[in-house]
């Protein structure tokens, strides 16, 4: 019974852990293609920004982005900070993949080799304990 | 002008979460319920830094789109962990945080790939 309800967290932790992964990589590619076609560039100039909104990729990304807050907060709520920064630091990774990919950016190798960098990092950084104050 | 646009950002990334961090640990424990949500934005609306951890987390947001209009999305995103960098030197000298050996390292790992990512 209770291996059961561990496994049933466990699953849930994934799948939450999923989603969110998703959506960030969602919400950054549909902002970034959708910014990219707006012709203005953005400046200290609110009205910029209004205006960029009504482009119909960058609401996705920015409602993606959004809801992709909110299932990091859900994900905290199943899992430790120590857990879940660590296993989002793949998002460096998918998000230069993406622009590859889907963007047709152009990834040097140097690129591949700082994000991996910063990945390695990332999960250094997020596997030190908390709560840590002197 | 790229890495105007990246300090801008991850300054404000950065502030935003030394101003939660702090008022967070005043706060207490939140949870992530219907209720627990409505509870957490209360306390956001009644703690000053929590507004303006708010305000800089929008000046983060929007100084991201200034940045990915301008520059590829493989560098605006790895660009941005260099809050790891900033937020470890603070955690020291502001929240007076312990940093061991194993986030000095990784602190610099991220620093070594966000100069490879904007090289």
């Amino acid at each position: 019974m209770e291996s059961q309800r561990g496994s049933s967290t466990t699953l849930k932790t994934w799948s939450v852990l999923l989603f969110f992964l998703a959506l960030k990589a969602a919400g950054n590619s549909w902002m970034a293609w959708g910014m990219k076609q707006i012709p203005e560039r953005m400046s200290m100039d609110p009205a910029l920004y209004m205006r960029a909104m009504l482009n119909p990729f960058v609401a996705m990304g920015i409602v993606a982005l959004i809801l992709a807050l909110l299932t990091r907060m859900a994900l905290l709520s199943l899992a430790d900070l120590s857990y879940v920064l660590p296993v989002t630091a793949i998002g460096y990774v998918i998000a230069v993949f993406l622009g590859k990919v889907f963007l047709h950016e152009a990834v040097t190798p140097q690129r591949w080799m700082g994000t991996l960098l910063i990945f390695g990092g990332a999960v250094l950084v997020g596997t030190t304990s908390r709560n840590t104050t002197e | 002008m790229k890495w105007v646009l990246v300090a801008a950002m991850v300054s404000a990334t950065v502030l935003s979460d030394l101003l939660q961090s702090q008022e967070m640990k005043r706060a207490g424990e939140q949870s992530v319920g219907a209720r627990g949500l409505a509870r957490l934005l209360q306390t956001i609306a009644q703690r000053r830094q929590l507004i303006l951890a708010v305000g800089c987390n929008a000046v983060s947001f929007f100084t991201f789109m200034a940045l990915v209009q301008r520059e590829p999305l493989s560098f605006a995103v790895p660009a941005s962990a260099a809050s790891y960098v900033v937020e470890t030197i603070l955690a020291k000298f502001v929240l007076h945080e312990r940093i061991g050996a194993r986030r000095t390292a990784g602190a610099l790992a991220v620093l070594a790939g966000v100069v490879l990512v904007g090289g």
